[in-house]
């Protein structure tokens, strides 16, 4: 049987389909790039940047 | 571009744009021929007269510039295009003061109505539009534009792509803020808030926004530095949620061509949804991810201290876009909108806590070990209490979407209230902070003409907010109290006229709060305006001593 297009059959379809946990995963992953230690020197660097003149 | 120096060609582009703007003077002046109401036909002529100024100008500048288009670099250094930013600060301003100038009136409307003049042009219904697009996307969007455009190549150490695109897309952009504020005056409007102009407008909006996202991709591409910087990552989401946005709240159908009015796809609750998931991410992604771009460049360079947390900014940037998109419905709390979309609008809001006051707590953390600037400098005083107001208003916000609270502040002043604290603390002092930096870059003078003037401007501002803010909240509380005050019987204890009467003293103190922030307003202009001019002397004796030399 065909849905019904609604609002709610669409967000809720699209929300419990397999794009909760792809983002919640691809969030996850950011944080752990953002935080990973060896990324520190980068990091640093790139927070001086406004203050670089040329 | 590759042509040998003795002859000059026009590029693409120019043959290009001239080509487009010619027929579409003719195409507009067909329209306006053919118009079947007056505003439809009044658009269409000023978009004739407009594509003819616009072809003129471009054969113009084609025969007054050199063979070749001016050059990447100068000297290994970076030949930053400043024109079109220069003219989007200038315009910024000035729709800024138009902007506030109208907010002043139709808060004096409502506290004394024959103010509306019994005119339909200058009726609360159709001047409201105007205010509201006049400050947010008017000034606010030439902020964004002309900070954007500034920030991309500094970070990036390049110069922004294309001769003409830059210039069409601020061109365009405040052309198509004119037709849209025209039009708001002759009540043409789709009546779906923050987004009220027509379809033509839309059509032409989303011209000039696809021609400014491929300008600032097409930058970041072409960069020098390897790193891409926090700020561009902010104006980007900006660029690419908009033009997202535009498109999926604007699908409609013209009843003619030929005329203004027209139908949107959808009607009932699913207008409604897809009007407040658009309605609130204007908040979102032009309000707060454009303006923040602003704090993670402007505040480091001002208090001259680095990002304090560089790791903070990305998972701050990342929470922001992945929370912020559902939050819209809470706009529609207790309307026919599915309970469970409210309850997660509610629920999304409340996470925005989190990314909203890490951003926070990261632009205020970046003055450590320069905090005493804030005595000094006006400036950056202006650019941390635009945080301190982020701050706040994304605290009252979340708590606003909270449903119990919502059924008291939903519908009353509270509303306006919070919305002012957000757009006059954090977005106008931001913007403000952000021109008082970019103008002497940008004329490549020493200062300020004034840091009193700033000073003077911050302090009548500050007031004026602080007016404005706590006259709405005791308005607003006041309403909703009373709109659900019940008698023992069971009535209603106060009819709707003793509710508006009641809040005659709280618009009156308001419209007092708005007057000194356009004076602080004005006052900015004038001295942002010496910076520019008075200034001139003292270069030029400058560059004359370093000549005698």
């Amino acid at each position: 049987m065909k849905a019904i297009l609604t609002v709610h059959n669409i967000a809720s379809d699209l929300v419990t389909s397999v794009w909760t946990p792809i983002f919640v995963g691809l969030f996850i992953a950011i944080v752990i790039y953002a935080l990973w230690p060896r990324n520190q020197a980068v990091f640093d660097q790139a927070s001086r940047m406004p203050l670089r003149e040329d | 571009m590759q042509q040998s120096q003795c002859t000059k060609w026009m590029t693409h582009g120019e043959a290009g744009l001239m080509l487009f703007f010619s027929m579409a003077a003719f195409v507009c002046a067909f329209a306006a021929a053919k118009a079947l109401d007056a505003p439809f036909a009044f658009h269409a002529s000023l978009a004739a007269v407009a594509s003819g100024v616009a072809s003129f100008a471009i054969m113009n500048r084609y025969l007054d510039r050199p063979a070749s288009l001016p050059p990447e670099e100068i000297n290994g250094k970076p030949n930053y295009n400043v024109g079109p930013i220069k003219f989007a600060s200038f315009m910024a301003m000035f729709w800024g003061i138009a902007g506030f100038a109208v907010g002043l009136l139709i808060a004096s409307q409502l506290a004394w109505p024959a103010l509306n003049l019994d005119l339909p042009w200058t009726s609360f219904g159709r001047l409201r539009p105007l205010h509201t697009s006049a400050v947010i996307f008017a000034f606010g969007g030439n902020v964004l534009i002309a900070t954007s455009f500034y920030v991309v190549q500094r970070t990036c150490r390049t110069r922004l792509v294309g001769d003409l695109a830059p210039w069409f897309v601020v061109l365009g952009y405040n052309f198509f803020i004119l037709i849209a504020g025209t039009g708001y005056l002759l009540g043409v409007t789709q009546s779906k808030e923050y987004a009220e102009p027509e379809w033509y407008a839309d059509l032409w909006l989303t011209i000039v926004w696809v021609v400014y996202l491929v300008v600032f991709v097409m930058t970041l591409v072409k960069r020098k530095e390897p790193h891409i910087f926090v700020a561009n990552w902010f104006y980007l989401a900006f660029i690419v949620t908009i033009a997202v946005l535009h498109l999926g709240n604007n699908p409609a159908l013209p009843v003619s061509v030929f005329g203004s009015k027209s139908y949107i796809a959808w009607g009932g609750v699913q207008d409604a949804m897809f009007q407040w998931w658009y309605g609130h991410n204007a908040v979102g992604f032009f309000l707060t991810a454009g303006f923040l771009a602003i704090m993670y460049y402007f505040i480091p360079k001002r208090a001259e201290r680095p990002v304090y947390s560089y790791r903070l900014s990305i998972i701050h940037f990342w929470a922001l876009i992945f929370l912020y998109i559902w939050a819209g419905p809470h706009h529609l709390h207790y309307t026919a909108l599915p309970d469970w979309a409210q309850t997660l609008g509610m629920t999304f809001s409340i996470m925005l806590w989190m990314p909203s006051w890490g951003g926070m707590i990261n632009g205020l953390m970046t003055l450590s070990g320069a905090w005493d600037k804030l005595r000094t400098d006006p400036v950056l005083r202006m650019l941390v209490v635009s945080v301190a107001f982020y701050g706040m208003s994304t605290f009252e916000g979340p708590m606003m979407s909270i449903k119990v609270v919502n059924s008291l502040s939903h519908y009353t002043d509270w509303t306006i209230g919070h919305v002012h604290s957000g757009a006059l603390g954090w977005v106008g002092f931001v913007s403000f902070g952000a021109l008082y930096c970019l103008i002497p870059w940008l004329w490549d003078r020493k200062g300020l003409y004034s840091l009193k003037l700033v000073n003077w401007h911050f302090w009548t501002a500050t007031i004026g907010i602080v007016l404005y803010i706590s006259a709405m909240w005791v308005s607003g509380i006041l309403q909703g109290l009373m709109w659900r005050a019940y008698t023992s019987l069971g009535f209603l204890e106060y009819s709707f006229l003793e509710t508006v009467e009641a809040m005659h003293p709280f618009y009156v103190i308001r419209a007092a709060g708005g007057a000194l922030f356009l004076i602080g307003a004005l006052i900015m202009a004038y001295n942002l305006w010496m910076t520019v001019r008075a200034s001139e002397a003292d270069v030029g004796t400058e560059l004359a001593l370093q000549a005698a030399e």
